[in-house]
């Protein structure tokens, strides 16, 4: 299971969907492996914004692996332009992409349209960790605990049960 | 045409075959209104909008739908950095789902979406509520008796030291992906119950598969009276003919309130 996916899990306990202590679940006896897959630059760029950064960073602690920056990467700083194939028209595009800092998840950001700059930039070290840890590090088994109520759903083979005992009936 | 992803490494004795139903899914979302619908909402030209859509799937089975929607998000949504997640009770079905969608990513001429994981699990109830921005459910929708839970520990694993399933296993597992219960519609209540909670709040929009003994025309207006907004509307139908499944999928969405 991709760490990126604790980024949307709680505890699957009714009541503890109201407390702040059911997210996230903590790693508990994890082992963990790394299974590649393809970079999406433009999908990490436009992710961030979705990101619980500090409870990510917490669970990347609580898995013994080496600290996430304190405050979040921006959008800009995963992508560099790619020296060979630029043209004037991107050349342009990417003096937006510096001049702007605005933070705020919905306002427009005319320099994140993939159609025009995706194909000029490449991903930087900071992507290419970012997608090392979110998509490629993946839990194969362990437990996941609940901070509210302390129930541990098990992991098996990469995927985490959240069945409970009487959940059904 | 889009092409159907490949399942031909899912054991359908206790995995749901694709069949009627999840085709009706796939020709649903890849049509020409439902594409532009889901472009408008989420596709990344619209500035508003830009962060990647969760796409939830609630009992994947063999995962054809949940791979066919990763596989083509550019065609679907406009954008190709979609997220997939999907659940399901079966944990055999699980694995096939997961194996299902990273085979349809794969496919060299595809632009690929992400594909998170399938967990394990009862419906959406391990998803952080209001995170999610589709909703995918075809459920158990057969007006017929619902298995014994009871067993479900037991049978969601291979049984102690042995390397197969049983037939008794199978059958109840099959069962758990059609067995709807009291007009087919037990589980599918439990289901809408907790929509408004797990949709995202503005954008969120839930596909949901009901045949015609779930009375879809009550479904679609016990919908319309969760509040002011709430929108519930047939997209896509089959077996309009004969016999006595016929399908149709309904979109649920909130309108967004003026003011």
């Amino acid at each position: 299971m991709k760490l990126l996916t604790l980024n949307f899990l709680t505890c699957a306990l009714k009541p503890c969907k109201a407390s702040p202590l059911s997210f996230p679940l903590h790693p508990r006896d994890a082992e963990l492996e790394i299974v590649e897959s393809e970079l999406n630059l433009s999908f990490l760029r436009n992710i961030l914004p979705r990101l619980a950064w500090e409870e990510l960073r917490g669970v990347v602690r609580e898995l013994g692996l080496p600290d996430l920056p304190e405050i979040m990467p921006e959008a800009e700083a995963l992508g560099k332009a790619s020296s060979g194939k630029k043209t004037n028209e991107n050349a342009a595009n990417e003096n937006t992409i510096t001049t702007t800092t605005d933070e705020d998840e919905l306002s427009p950001k005319p320099e994140v349209q993939p159609e025009a700059e995706e194909p000029d930039l490449e991903p930087t070290q900071t992507a290419l960790d970012l997608h090392r840890l979110l998509l490629e590090t993946s839990l194969r088994a362990g437990s996941l605990v609940c901070g509210n109520c302390g129930h541990a759903y098990k992991v098996k083979e990469g995927v985490a049960n959240f069945l409970l005992p009487g959940h059904l009936v | 045409m889009l092409s159907t992803p490949s399942t031909a490494h899912v054991c359908f004795d206790r995995v749901y075959e694709p069949a009627e139903d999840s085709f009706l899914f796939l020709d649903t979302v890849s049509s020409a209104p439902e594409t532009a619908f889901l472009g408008d909402r989420f596709g990344q030209r619209s500035e508003q909008r830009r962060s990647p859509p969760l796409v939830v799937e609630v009992g994947v089975g063999s995962g054809v739908v949940l791979a066919f929607v990763a596989a083509n998000a550019p065609a679907i949504f406009g954008r190709h950095d979609v997220l997939c997640l999907g659940t399901d009770l079966n944990s055999f079905a699980c694995r096939a789902a997961a194996q299902t969608v990273q085979t349809a990513i794969k496919e060299p001429a595809r632009e690929p979406s992400v594909f998170l994981d399938v967990v394990n699990g009862d419906l959406a109830s391990c998803i952080r509520p209001h995170s999610v921005d589709v909703l995918i459910f075809n459920p158990p929708y057969v007006p017929a008796e619902l298995p014994d839970f009871s067993r479900h520990a037991d049978y969601n694993t291979l049984p102690p030291e042995s390397r197969s399933t049983t037939f008794e296993q199978d059958s109840y597992l099959l069962e758990l992906s059609y067995a709807g219960g009291d007009d087919g519609m037990v589980v599918t209540n439990r289901m809408l119950e907790q929509i408004p909670a797990m949709l995202h709040p503005t954008r969120g929009v839930a596909y949901l598969l009901l045949c015609a003994q779930n009375r879809p025309d009550a479904v679609k207006s016990r919908i319309r009276d969760w509040g002011p907004g709430w929108l519930a509307e047939t997209v896509g139908t089959s077996g309009r003919q004969a016999g006595w499944e016929k399908l149709q999928i309904i979109r649920i969405w909130r309108q967004e309130l003026a003011g």
